[in-house]
């Protein structure tokens, strides 16, 4: 065992201090409603009082520091650099030790841009990644459908290619920020006579296509901004696929994983943890403070002893990547299940201890947290559903990773 | 950066896991539960203490291999997940912790190495330490000690006996001497064994570094800790791997029962709640071995308390899977049940350990 990073990194460690330093508690400007939401998830909400910046500018200084797109080739508007764990590691931590924002992430950066680079052509990485880096170009995913929501690989968006084109016609479901995005990824049934997983297609489109109708579907949180996306013969270019036609199953499954594992960042959690016990020690009913309440404080040690324990894990799972060989078992596989029922779970404890109070929300003037408390309850809750439902993850750890058998086929009656 | 075991702490697992699995069956366990051969618990003793794990916390300079506490942990997890029925965290982790930190050189010098050699073994009793029962309580005065100890760990067989009272002070008697009445108590695990020490004028010598500070009993606890929690966590992995392999097996209305959702979602929730207490006790082991007393402590608590929890809830689903052969002796299952929950209670049950917790971190005025 051994947790230091080792002395090359120290000059690399105070470069990322120095900076992050300088923008303690930086607030980032945008007058794009999206980044309220994507600010309140990665834990950027709380009040913050630092140098104020604009987002894209943000996003710039961010990549030409190497502390973002670190490892996205210069030609494609990334840093350029090698890529190294390690310093990810150092960036990420400083990043949350100095309270400093993330850069922004979403579908784009964090889904699009990897399977761009995997899948895509040289124009197709030209054209895009660039301008998604800098949150210029906003992108949605299409994936799920009314019919095709664990069982993804059933869905029935059709794209048929007619005149060096693809029409599309079909719906989406669940598609966050359609409202906000000036593209969409979207899986697209192009080959009906393949197989269920064989017959699916990788296809960019443009939001302001003629054909597309969106319609905002209001979740539980009143906020969170998930729509319908209907598709009325929608056409956009041949060359707007990624991959092969039939191939839409490999591309998308690619960056899947990571998604699953990014939906419960342990940093953030950790940061919630330390906002929790902050309220603890600041709140009070009939003038004890709440962390004096024996029971009270009993949760909040049993939430803590989880926290402790996905940190730690999170750092055997970091060890696993810097040094090849090393078995994690199960380890990746969980992160999803385990982080999402977490952060959901220490939500809500703020919520029981506060009692009325923990029923405040939106802009009501005694509502603590800024109502983050219970949006993100709310939120993780959709998390546990949404990117897999957990039970979806449970059928992956048992099979997977435990090697249970699958669910045997039930006989359709005709 | 490397987080885990190194190859010589997964080696001495492996070889312990093996050596229990080769000697300490179902059957073999169930007998010396039931106290009924000596020589076979003598011999699965012998071949344990032949991997050297007497020696393992013990400095180089009194013959020992002076290795760390995650050392111990990777030996814990072993003798968790095979019900190891052999003293190991009150007589080889626990009273040599005690005797290196809380020792003047005269006394470290007069029992470690003998230790390691295997001519002595001690039993330890902490319970008051941790929380003092009313009609329990050893008084120390003029070198004598009277009273009554409960729970002392690993007495069985030991020559000398390691006992702590409310105040921190740690003490050695002879667990031979006249006025010295040992009883053993029955517990729900028989995999290992607990006494009450009743104390009548017994000779006892103070270890040196206690006499004015509790700061080295905690730290013993923090040790013990730990390994108890290296220990579920052993346990509850073996458990998770006997219902897996069950429910592979097991067949009804034509199909194993492994193929139900209910039966693999089950699997999947222990495994994954599993999963992160590896990390957190080799992290606390690592912290005991390596860094300041607070964040160690802290670590040292939750670990004990979070695996706790962890391997209730295995031990309970784990159990369920197996159905009706889950509650029978036959299959024997009832040993790591009973060791998960004797883990949980000693030493500071979960509440306690985390109302300490609490404490530690200034939560409570």
């Amino acid at each position: 065992m051994n947790l230091e990073f080792g002395s090359e990194y120290d000059e690399f460690t105070q470069e990322v201090e120095n900076f992050c330093k300088e923008y303690s508690g930086a607030i980032i400007t945008s007058d794009d409603k999206k980044f309220e939401m994507h600010d309140a998830l990665s834990g950027n909400a709380s009040p913050n009082s630092g140098k104020s910046v604009g987002r894209s500018e943000w996003q710039k200084l961010l990549i030409d520091k190497g502390y973002f797109a670190r490892s996205i080739p210069k030609e494609y508007g990334g840093y350029g650099g090698e890529p190294d764990i390690i310093k990810s590691r150092i960036i990420a931590g400083a990043f949350a030790k100095y309270k400093v924002p993330n850069a922004m992430g979403g579908q784009g950066i964090d889904m699009l841009v990897p399977t761009l680079l995997e899948w895509g052509t040289e124009e197709q990485k030209q054209q895009y990644i660039e301008s998604t880096l800098h949150g210029e170009t906003i992108w949605c995913q299409g994936y799920s459908e009314p019919n095709a929501g664990s069982d993804l690989a059933s869905l029935q968006t059709k794209g048929e290619l007619i005149n060096g084109n693809w029409v599309i016609n079909g719906q989406k479901i669940w598609t966050s920020t359609a409202q906000y995005s000036q593209m969409m990824f979207c899986l697209v049934r192009t080959e009906p006579e393949a197989s269920k997983h064989a017959g699916i297609s990788f296809i960019l489109i443009p939001m302001d296509t003629p054909g597309i109708e969106i319609r905002p579907l209001v979740d539980m949180t009143l906020k969170a901004g998930f729509n319908e996306v209907f598709f009325d013969d929608v056409t956009v270019p041949e060359e707007n696929i990624v991959g092969k036609r039939g191939e839409g199953w490999s591309v998308a499954n690619s960056v899947l994983g990571h998604e699953r594992g990014s939906l419960a960042n342990p940093n953030v959690t950790l940061n919630r943890l330390n906002n929790l016990i902050n309220l603890m020690k600041e709140e009070t009913i009939d003038g004890r403070r709440l962390i004096d309440v024996a029971s009270y404080r009993d949760r909040l040690l049993q939430v803590q002893g989880k926290v402790l324990a996905a940190q730690a894990h999170s750092l055997r799972l970091l060890s696993a990547k810097i040094n090849p060989g090393q078995n994690v078992k199960l380890g990746g596989m969980i992160q999803k299940l385990v982080g999402t029922e977490l952060r959901h779970e220490l939500e809500g404890l703020a919520i029981d201890i506060m009692g009325e109070l923990g029923t405040l929300y939106e802009d009501d003037p005694n509502v603590r947290g800024g109502g983050s408390w219970q949006f993100t309850y709310m939120y993780f809750l959709g998390l546990i559903i949404g990117g897999g439902t957990n039970q979806i993850q449970k059928n992956i750890i048992s099979e997977r990773g435990l090697g249970m058998p699958r669910e045997p086929k039930v006989q359709v009656e005709v | 950066m490397y987080f885990g075991l190194s190859e010589e702490q997964e080696s001495i697992q492996d070889f312990v896991k093996k050596f229990l699995a080769d000697n300490a069956s179902v059957d073999e366990i169930r007998k010396i539960a039931n106290g009924e051969d000596e020589e076979l618990e003598k011999n699965i003793f012998d071949g344990i203490l032949n991997l050297g794990v007497n020696t393992l916390l013990i400095p180089e300079k009194y013959n020992g291999l002076g290795a760390g506490l995650l050392h111990a942990v990777a030996v814990a997890q072993a003798l968790g997940s095979g019900v190891g029925p052999i003293p190991f965290v009150g007589s080889y982790v626990m009273a040599p912790i005690a005797i290196n930190l809380g020792g003047d050189e005269e006394q470290r010098k007069n029992y470690l190495p003998k230790i390691a050699s295997n001519e002595i073994r001690f039993g330890i009793g902490m319970s008051e330490f941790v929380g003092a029962r009313e009609d329990a309580g050893i008084e120390f005065s003029k070198n004598k000690l009277n009273g009554r100890a409960l729970f002392v760990l690993d007495a069985e067989k030991s020559e000398f006996i390691i006992l702590a009272n409310k105040s921190g002070n740690i003490f050695i008697i002879d667990a031979n001497d006249k006025g010295t009445k040992i009883n053993k108590l029955t517990t729900v695990d028989k995999t290992r064994t607990f006494h009450e020490i009743i104390l009548e004028n017994v000779d006892a010598e103070m270890l040196a570094l206690t006499a004015d500070n509790n700061e080295i009993a905690k730290k013993v606890i923090d040790a013990g800790r730990i390994i108890l929690a290296a220990d579920t966590v052993g346990a509850s992995e073996a458990m998770v791997e006997k219902a897996v392999t069950y429910s592979k097996e097991r067949k009804q209305f034509n199909r194993t029962i492994g193929s139900f959702q209910a039966v693999k979602h089950m699997c999947a929730e222990m495994a994954a709640d599993l999963e992160p207490c590896y990390s957190l006790v080799w992290q606390a082991a690592h912290s005991f071995d390596t860094e300041e007393i607070n964040s160690s402590r802290l670590l040292a608590c939750q670990s004990k308390s979070h695996t706790s929890e962890v391997g209730k809830m295995i031990s309970k689903k784990a159990t369920e899977v197996h159905g009706g052969m889950g509650f029978t002796d036959l299959l024997g299952l009832h040993y790591w049940f009973k060791r998960i929950g004797l883990n949980r209670q000693i030493l500071g049950a979960p509440e306690i350990v985390r109302e300490e917790a609490a404490e530690l971190q200034g939560f409570n005025q």
